[in-house]
């Protein structure tokens, strides 16, 4: 390991990647990604399917060797110290597996086991977290009896048994109705607070904006960008967004007409969006030119513009 | 309306830094492993002991008692190894329990573990190594297979087939050969993406083969020669073999015997190295 990089883990860098890197044979999942992420910041990895955020953080859960490049967690190597730094991370994996024989309180219990926990301590812990996931009236309840934002509030409550340094959350809500979702968010908050770091990864481009302090858009395994949801927004977007739809078979023609009108426009096949720093005015421009659309809509620049501009629009299965 | 705020208990947090020693995972996660998977037998214990029981009563009624009688009659009494034939089956009947108690805990929970509830994922992102996952099974398979082949014994027992002298070494016999035939198993299991009935052909061309074709119920030797092979690779005749000169007194010669004991350790090391492999393999994905 480089001087340098040693010295920076002392410090307060928690996670320090250079050069990461992981190929499968010939295919590239990381090619060569560089970020830190420093004590008690909420991290994000973005990305569509595919450009290697679960990779990226399998080789920060120091599960899965990297086969290039740096990484230092907690001042330690992951291909070398795997099990001592996993004794410090916590780990809330994109699929639940709780085991579904034993009940609510038992699969903390014995997740607190495999840390090397004793039984008195984790007796009094378990409260807590049951408490924490507003899940203590279903600690008798077997997993399968839960709902599914149940079983992801105890995966998360599991995955801070052992009062984690670093909190691992790969996709934490998808599949979650949208109350279930802000109770999540509110856990995280709170867990933030207590100076918890967090790296997430997420395919919801508001909760990105909601958890993170920094995050890194991916795509086919290289970093496309790095910022906080505000700057990444100021620096690939706009102040506003304006959506006009003139019927799917005129929007191509009518955009034509469009030009010059904000500062960047995208014809979908179903709309037309502009980009500008005041939506209304655009709109003033675009019926002065005589032209009426069936619908109109300005709304703010969202993460998700810059998401689907850095990564384009095309479907990835 | 003022907005309703929950008053809630802040978590005490001291910090995984300060709380967790690496250490001592590194050290007995084994045992841990072993602890979730008693936990989760535990909640089986009724059927297991059905099972332990029911099992052995039915087949010592129907097959040692019935066939017993029938054989005892035409061949004489004492007529196979100079005891009766309960005495002489008892001990395949243990090594068979032995085998199948094992078996039990190391195929349809790997399965498991590795694909329908993926909890090996959750032990590894812990201190947890693939190769301690591999121990702890195996250490709890044996658990299962020492406490259903004691049950069996006590059948046995009191059905007059074996002596209480003999339990210490029919048991250590019978695990033998659950420990090697499990560590195998373990590591099949481990290897394959899903069940698609892959342990019903296993049960119909492996393990009843093995049953029946291993001397459970005949000296090996009574079968014709190109059969006989079946059981010198099956730790199931091993075992059996073993058992009989261990408790009764068959004779088999000393080097037999520890060909016997090497082939069953063998079979365990060939298991554990292969599992091992297959496990830190399949975790790193």
């Amino acid at each position: 390991m480089p001087k340098d990089v040693r010295e920076e883990a002392s410090s307060e860098a928690m996670i320090i990647a250079t050069g990461l890197t992981k190929k499968y044979g010939d295919f590239v999942a990381v090619d060569e990604v560089n970020f830190t992420v420093t004590r008690g910041e909420a991290f994000g990895l973005l990305g569509p399917n595919g450009a290697g955020k679960s990779t990226t953080m399998k080789m920060i859960a120091a599960t899965s060797l990297r086969t290039g490049g740096n990484l230092v967690i907690l001042g330690k190597d992951p291909n070398k110290q795997g099990p001592e730094i996993r004794a410090h991370l916590g780990v809330v994996p994109q699929q639940d597996n709780l085991d579904r024989e034993l009940k609510v309180w038992e699969n903390l219990m014995v997740y607190g086991r495999y840390f090397g926990l004793s039984r008195k301590f984790l007796k009094g812990k378990i409260e807590e977290l049951l408490e924490f996931a507003q899940l203590g009236e279903k600690r008798n309840s077997k997993t399968e009896e839960l709902s599914g934002g149940m079983k992801r509030r105890l995966t998360i409550a599991r995955g801070l048994v052992n009062e984690p340094e670093i909190l691992l959350l790969d996709e934490p809500t998808t599949g979650l109705d949208p109350q279930a979702r802000h109770i999540l968010w509110d856990r995280l908050f709170r867990l933030k607070e207590q100076g918890v770091t967090l790296v997430i990864t997420t395919h919801y481009m508001d909760e990105a904006e909601q958890l993170c302090d920094r995050l890194i858009v991916m795509d086919k395994g290289k970093i496309m960008a790095e910022g906080a949801p505000a700057e990444l927004i100021k620096r690939y977007s706009s102040k506003e967004v304006l959506e006009v739809r003139f019927g799917s078979d005129n929007n191509a023609s009518v955009s034509e007409k469009l030009k010059g009108i904000g500062e960047r426009l995208e014809v979908l096949p179903d709309r037309i969006l502009i980009y500008a720093e005041s939506g209304e005015k655009c709109l003033e421009q675009i019926v002065k030119l005589g032209l009426e659309p069936v619908t109109s809509l300005v709304r703010r620049s969202s993460l998700e513009d810059v998401f689907l501009r850095l990564t384009g629009r095309t479907l990835v299965e | 309306m003022a907005p309703e705020v929950r008053a809630e208990t802040k978590m005490t947090w001291v910090g995984a830094a300060k709380l967790v020693d690496p250490q001592v995972s590194i050290r007995f996660g084994a045992f841990f492993v072993a602890e979730n998977r008693l936990r989760n037998m535990a909640k089986w214990w009724k059927s297991i002991i059905a099972f332990g029981l029911g099992n052995p009563s039915l087949y010592l009624l129907s097959i040692g008692i019935g066939v017993g009688s029938l054989v005892d009659s035409s061949l004489g009494p004492n007529a196979i190894d100079n005891v009766s034939y309960l005495t002489f089956l008892a001990p395949a009947l243990l090594v068979s329990a032995g085998i199948q108690g094992a078996m039990d805990e190391v195929t349809w929970p790997t399965v498991e573990g590795f694909v329908w509830t993926r909890t090996f994922f959750s032990m590894n992102s812990t201190s947890i190594t693939g190769r301690q996952i591999v121990s702890g099974i195996l250490m709890a398979a044996m658990a299962r297979c020492v406490f259903q082949v004691f049950l069996y014994e006590l059948c046995l027992l009191a059905f007059g087939a074996i002596s209480w002298q003999s339990i210490p070494i029919l048991l250590l016999v019978s695990a033998t050969a659950g420990f090697g035939f499990s560590a195998i198993m373990l590591a099949f299991s481990a290897s394959i993406k899903d069940d698609d009935g892959v342990f019903a052909l296993v049960g119909r061309f492996i393990i009843t083969p093995m049953f029946m074709f291993s001397g459970t119920f005949y000296p090996i030797t009574s079968m014709p020669i190109y059969l006989q092979w079946i059981g010198w690779i099956s730790p199931q005749w091993h075992g059996t073999n073993l058992g009989r000169a261990l408790s009764y007194g068959s004779p088999v010669e000393p080097w037999l015997q520890g060909i016997h004991w090497a082939l069953l350790l063998m079979l365990a090391v060939i298991g554990i190295t292969w599992a091992n492999r297959v496990f830190e393999s399949r975790l790193a994905k």
